[in-house]
């Protein structure tokens, strides 16, 4: 009789072994408090060192919205997208959640080792947690935006209710980035040291400061392949919904519904698979 | 002297932990004069570079019965703490197998706390990190605090706490709950004397109403008091597995010690 037999015998389980997926899922989701209260707390933990405490969630945004219309809209301006500041600000807003979410997401494993080899749950805790701290971070900027918005347009419209499913698109797809990246950083650290750059890439390509149908007006065909940009997609969708004289189509709702639920499909059975490896210091 | 105990006809209890030879180890980039640079090829993208693997533990069977209190033994590094893990799940193993009827539980939550924030927020992520919900845990609060005994200080942040006191905070987080399988390493009975005797109390406690204990200690009286088996293990490797006077005398004998402490 081989072990396993005789510990089956027994009734006895091998132990760490992957659940199968739908089970790994109910464990997360029997878990989720555990990862709300990290998520909550570890913002806590992060503003109580700062004299300005959370506003920084604010204020840093802020900054970097200033400093990209200072730079992009006065110093090599000229052809400045029409209704400059909100276009400018939804772009930085939105992009800097996806941004964070992934280089926050993909440490969310290799920097929380000892919490890895302490304790026992679904790891996939671990990069939702850190999305949801950025999506935590993201609701005060979009609180600021909407004051941007009515300064300059002097107008509510309902087409701003559209921002509740559009920004739930968003956080799906980037849980599902984070989830992918956590896994690729266990496996190659050196990962991390090239995110930065991929991020810079995407902020490039995505049209945050430039309007892409004036950049691109001259090439049809390479303005119609970025419709499949996710992150173009999303923030042209939010500036359709919030800015006036930027319309919505359903098309790109489609890419970021596709985007979304596609990159939480991959990302979700990417990071499953490899459940029994994290932990290991290799 | 059973170097290996495999399943047996003649045993009746059932068996509630199997570790089938397990090995553990780590691969780790060496960064001393020892790596073997020139041998290895080198290269940007070879691994083999500076990697060295370190060979934990070795081919470790034995098996725990129902009722059982394991004690492990065994000089620093000898890969003790590395057995436990994998026996817990939490460090993968490289080969071999570990069958348990409830998942083993490491005590300890130290890793889950943020010093920056207070005592009894981290009371509410700790009992959250162990699994307890949040209504189970918001009933165990008053519970945990004044077994710390940290009544006074538990709304200051951790970081602003004596090294002992947050020592004491973490055991009380820690040992809130009740485990099938339970792992104790011995390094968290720590603080006063006071507390030591209150949490030397609840690891009796722990340990009478869990089904399976198993302490990792340097000490042999606590062994020698609690556990109905002890285990040795050397250098990643069993050395010996039985009675504990036995397997203490016999570990006395090596180490050096002439008497029992």
């Amino acid at each position: 009789m081989s072990v396993a037999e005789y510990a089956r015998e027994h009734g006895l389980k091998r132990v760490g072994a992957r659940p199968p997926l739908i089970q790994y899922l109910k464990m997360a989701w029997q878990r989720r408090d555990f990862a709300i209260t990290m998520s909550v707390f570890a913002n806590q933990a992060a503003n109580s060192k700062n004299r300005l405490g959370k506003w920084w969630v604010i204020l840093l945004p802020t900054i970097q919205g200033a400093v990209y219309g200072l730079i992009f809209g006065v110093i090599i301006g000229g052809d400045r997208p029409a209704n400059f500041i909100p276009f400018l600000f939804t772009g930085v807003f939105l992009f800097s959640f996806i941004q964070s979410s992934i280089s926050t997401g993909a440490t969310s494993v290799t920097s929380n080792l000892g919490l890895v080899r302490s304790l026992n749950f679904p790891r996939m805790l671990l990069p939702f947690s850190s999305v949801l701290r950025q999506f935590l971070n993201l609701l005060p900027q979009i609180g600021l935006l909407l004051v941007v918005l009515i300064v300059f347009q002097q107008n509510i419209t309902f087409n701003w209710l559209l921002m509740i499913p559009l920004l739930a698109l968003m956080a799906i797809f980037a849980f599902g980035l984070a989830l992918i990246s956590a896994r690729l950083t266990v496996h190659i650290e050196d990962i991390n040291k090239l995110i930065p750059f991929a991020n810079r890439v995407m902020f490039y390509t995505s049209g945050i400061f430039f309007s892409m149908e004036r950049v691109l007006g001259n090439y049809p065909t390479l303005l119609k392949l970025m419709d499949f940009n996710p992150v173009y997609a999303f923030i042209s969708t939010a500036r359709g919904a919030l800015v006036e004289g930027y319309s919505m189509s359903p098309s790109l709702w489609l890419v970021c519904a596709s985007w979304a639920f596609g990159a939480l499909l991959v990302g979700v059975w990417f990071f499953w698979k490899a459940e029994e490896r994290y932990g290991r210091e290799d | 002297m059973a170097a290996k105990t495999k399943p047996q006809a003649t045993e009746t209890r059932k068996p509630v932990v199997l570790v089938d030879n397990v090995d553990v180890t780590y691969k780790v980039f060496a960064s001393g004069r020892k790596a073997t640079r020139r041998l290895a090829g080198g290269g940007l993208f070879s691994r083999k570079l500076n990697l060295r693997e370190v060979n934990a533990v070795k081919k470790v069977s034995f098996t725990i019965y129902e009722g059982d209190s394991v004690g492990i033994i065994g000089s620093n590094g000898s890969g003790k703490s590395s057995l436990m893990r994998a026996i817990a799940g939490l460090t993968p193993i490289a080969g071999g197998g570990v069958y348990a009827f409830a998942r083993p539980t490491l005590l300890g939550v130290g890793a889950a706390l943020m010093p920056a924030l207070s005592g009894e927020k981290n009371i509410l992520l700790g009992g959250l990190a162990l699994g307890f919900t949040r209504k189970q845990i918001n009933a165990a609060v008053q519970d945990i605090i004044k077994f710390a005994g940290l009544e006074e200080f538990i709304d200051l942040p951790m970081r602003t706490y004596s090294s002992g006191m947050a020592a004491r905070l973490r055991f009380a987080i820690a040992a809130s709950r009740n485990h099938d399988i339970l792992i104790i390493d011995e390094a968290l009975a720590v603080g006063d004397q006071e507390f030591r005797n209150r949490s030397e109390a609840r690891m009796r406690e722990m340990r009478a109403n869990a089904g399976t204990v198993f302490l990792v200690s340097h000490s042999m009286k606590s062994i020698l008091d609690t556990c109905t088996r002890v285990i040795w293990i050397e250098k990643g490797v069993l050395k010996m597995d039985g009675e504990p006077k036995a397997v203490v005398d016999a570990y006395n004998l090596h180490t050096g010690s002439d008497t029992i402490d």
